[in-house]
């Protein structure tokens, strides 16, 4: 018998008798303003966020903490003045010297600070990871309050890949003291748009 | 081999350091504290994880075939591994298929399990640890003394003589952040050149074939997003029925590790990259028996979170490396012994019972519980020494027998104060690193019996 079946048939005769899978709905807090919450979690574990309402005001800040000639790749057609905004044919391995990647984030999360992005708007998968620095743009009606909701707007969109990001990466692992910049970004910049 | 006790001794030589480990495990145990009481509905989400858990391991088999057919149609490959050999076979079939001889993997405590960095060294494979608390601990030839902290027994002084020595940075550095910038550049060079990554996984969808890898540092992203071939190593029990229930654990997990309200990433595999190879290995080693003990099956509804370490007023004092398996602490003390009851028969005994293990746990795992079941099914099938066999039974008479019970408490009164030295020796366990009390001049029945009101 193959070890699939053997496996299996083990689980079959010692799993005990079925029980009922719990409803989801509880008494889940929602937030009166996730956006104002949202700005304080994401703050707290170490991101800046920035409020604006163009493009420009993007470009303002990128430009003033990423001058010339740091390596800039955006998903967004309006920063192709400073970024590059086409890396599909490009092999993974030759992002390695990007400074800043400015990505859309399809949705944040209040109670944690964190913000889902789809394979589809990481232009490449390692992108968010390989990158020195990453910003991330979402819409205020984008922004829900905790992770239940996150689920429903969710769905089974199969996507590929997709990831939550919660502020820049980052490791106690020595004695407990926080360093950001383990091995990914060394900063998390969110831009939340009106 | 040295059992719990001995090793704990070991460790308990160097006094400020064990309250050193003490106070940092006490202190994440705060943080999990504060980020829990932000949740109001926090024991609510306990109840739903538990419960969902439960429906999991009814259901596991189907689960299971569920997932394995919704991967598949993802472009996954499946593989199931019936032992620890299995697994690290399939591993180093895959590796020399491709042609490769050395790896980069993320945290997983299953290949721990399963000593995979053991056997592909000894197979001519290199592997580099990616996580930096594994890293370290993989530079000084160690195993990991916490699932969650790898390194959490270390000094960043002893840090710094490890980076000094493999990674060349200056002799006596020990500042954390010159530490951890060492090991990103070293790190990142390995994440370039390797073609093969492994990762653990820390939930399985079965709706959508998916898994789920957390981290904090991005290791487990930067290894597999690079890769030509990306092998996730899974227990059989990390199975979930749906995508929605990843918002209860999710929601639990971190929160209850190192109380962040989430990991930095919670990174969703569902497909591999285009032109990338992706297998999954699903491992029972031992589980699928642990499903059938009704006893301790509970156990396999741990998320891995550490909670139960963190707050063990044991596992605080005597160290990760005292439990000498892979998962230490009190879910380690009640998993082991499923993997072998004479290796591991100390392990249950481990523990005050206190329950603070049971009281923090995300999904409600009985673990103090299970632990005192586990005592008295190494005592009964002869795995515990003759000694703590034969004093466990003749306390439970003397507690069973009242006469015996009062003559037993008056001889032990008189000797303690007559002839201290009879208990205060060397001899005697309960005497080390203890003052014996003073005995009581009566007791409590003679108290009450001359106290109480007559009729």
């Amino acid at each position: 018998m193959s070890s699939r079946n053997s496996i299996l048939a083990a689980l079959r005769e010692n799993q005990p008798e079925l029980s009922v899978l719990p409803s989801l709905a509880g008494p889940i807090s929602v937030e009166a303003d996730p956006v104002e919450k949202f700005k304080t979690l994401a703050t707290a574990i170490g991101s800046k966020i920035f409020e604006v309402i163009t493009f420009d005001q993007i470009k303002e800040v990128i430009m003033k903490q990423f001058p010339a000639p740091a390596r800039i790749i955006s998903s967004f057609e309006e920063l192709a003045a400073i970024a590059e905004t086409d890396i599909k044919v490009i092999n993974p391995h030759l992002l390695e010297d990007t400074e800043l990647a400015v990505l859309k984030a399809q949705l944040g999360v209040a109670e944690n600070g964190s913000l889902w992005v789809p394979e589809l708007n990481m232009m490449q998968r390692v992108l968010p990871f390989i990158c020195q620095h990453l910003a991330l743009v979402v819409y205020k009606k984008d922004i829900v309050s905790n992770m239940h909701e996150a689920y429903q707007v969710l769905g089974n969109s199969n996507t590929g890949f997709g990831a939550f990001i919660a502020g820049p990466s980052k490791t106690a692992d020595i004695e407990q003291s926080l360093v950001l910049g383990a091995h990914g970004p060394r900063s998390m910049t969110v831009f939340i748009m009106s | 081999m040295k059992d719990h006790a001995e090793l704990s001794e070991e460790f308990n030589k160097d006094e400020p350091r064990v309250d050193w480990h003490d106070e940092t495990l006490w202190f994440i145990r705060e943080k999990r504290d504060k980020a829990v009481h932000t949740i109001p509905e926090w024991e609510w989400l306990r109840e739903t994880g538990s419960q969902i858990k439960n429906n999991v391991l009814s259901n596991l088999s189907v689960y299971l075939e569920q997932f394995e057919l919704n991967a598949q149609a993802n472009g996954v490959k499946v593989h199931w591994a019936a032992n620890a050999a299995e697994h690290n076979d399939i591993v180093l079939s895959i590796l020399k298929k491709h042609q490769v001889d050395r790896m980069v993997k993320s945290k997983s405590m299953l290949t721990e399990e399963c000593h995979l960095n053991d056997f592909l060294t000894g197979n001519g494979i290199e592997v580099i640890d990616s996580d930096l608390g594994e890293r370290i601990v993989q530079l000084a030839n160690e195993a990991p003394s916490h699932i969650v902290l790898p390194c959490i027994h270390k000094k960043k002084e002893e840090i710094g003589d490890l980076f000094h020595e493999f990674l060349g940075t200056a002799a006596g550095e020990s500042d954390p952040q010159v530490l951890t910038e060492a090991a990103r550049q070293h790190l990142r060079e390995t994440f370039m050149t390797r073609k093969v990554a492994l990762t653990g996984v820390n939930f399985a969808v079965a709706e959508t074939g998916e898994f789920v890898v957390c981290t904090n540092e991005g290791n487990a992203d930067m290894g597999a997003h690079l890769s030509e071939v990306h092998i996730a190593s899974m227990g059989i029990e990390k199975i979930i029925p749906e995508r929605q229930h990843l918002g209860v654990f999710l929601r639990l997990l971190t929160r209850s590790a190192t109380g962040q309200p989430i990991t930095t990433y919670s990174s969703h595999f569902m497909k591999p990259r285009e032109g990338q190879e992706m297998h999954i290995i699903l491992v029972d080693n031992g589980r699928s028996r642990q499903l059938g003990r009704a006893d301790f099956r509970n156990s396999l509804k741990c998320i891995r979170c550490g909670s139960c370490m963190n707050t063990c007023p044991v596992y605080r004092r005597s160290g990760g490396h005292s439990y000498h398996t892979a998962i230490s602490g009190p879910i380690g003390a009640i998993l082991a012994p499923n993997l072998d009851m004479k290796d591991y028969a100390d392990l249950p005994f481990a523990s005050t019972l206190c329950g603070s293990c049971s009281n923090v746990c995300p999904v409600k795992i009985d673990i103090h519980e299970q632990l005192y079941k586990w005592r008295q099914v190494l005592v009964k099938d002869g795995y515990v020494s003759p000694v703590k066999a034969i004093s466990m039974k003749a306390m439970a008479f003397t507690f069973a027998n009242p006469t015996v019970f009062e003559v037993a408490g008056k001889s032990g009164r008189w000797f303690m104060k007559n002839f201290p030295s009879m208990v205060s020796n060397k001899l005697n366990p309960w005497y080390k690193e203890r003052e014996m009390p003073e005995p009581p001049k009566e007791s409590f029945r003679e108290w009450y019996s001359k106290n109480r009101k007559k009729p």
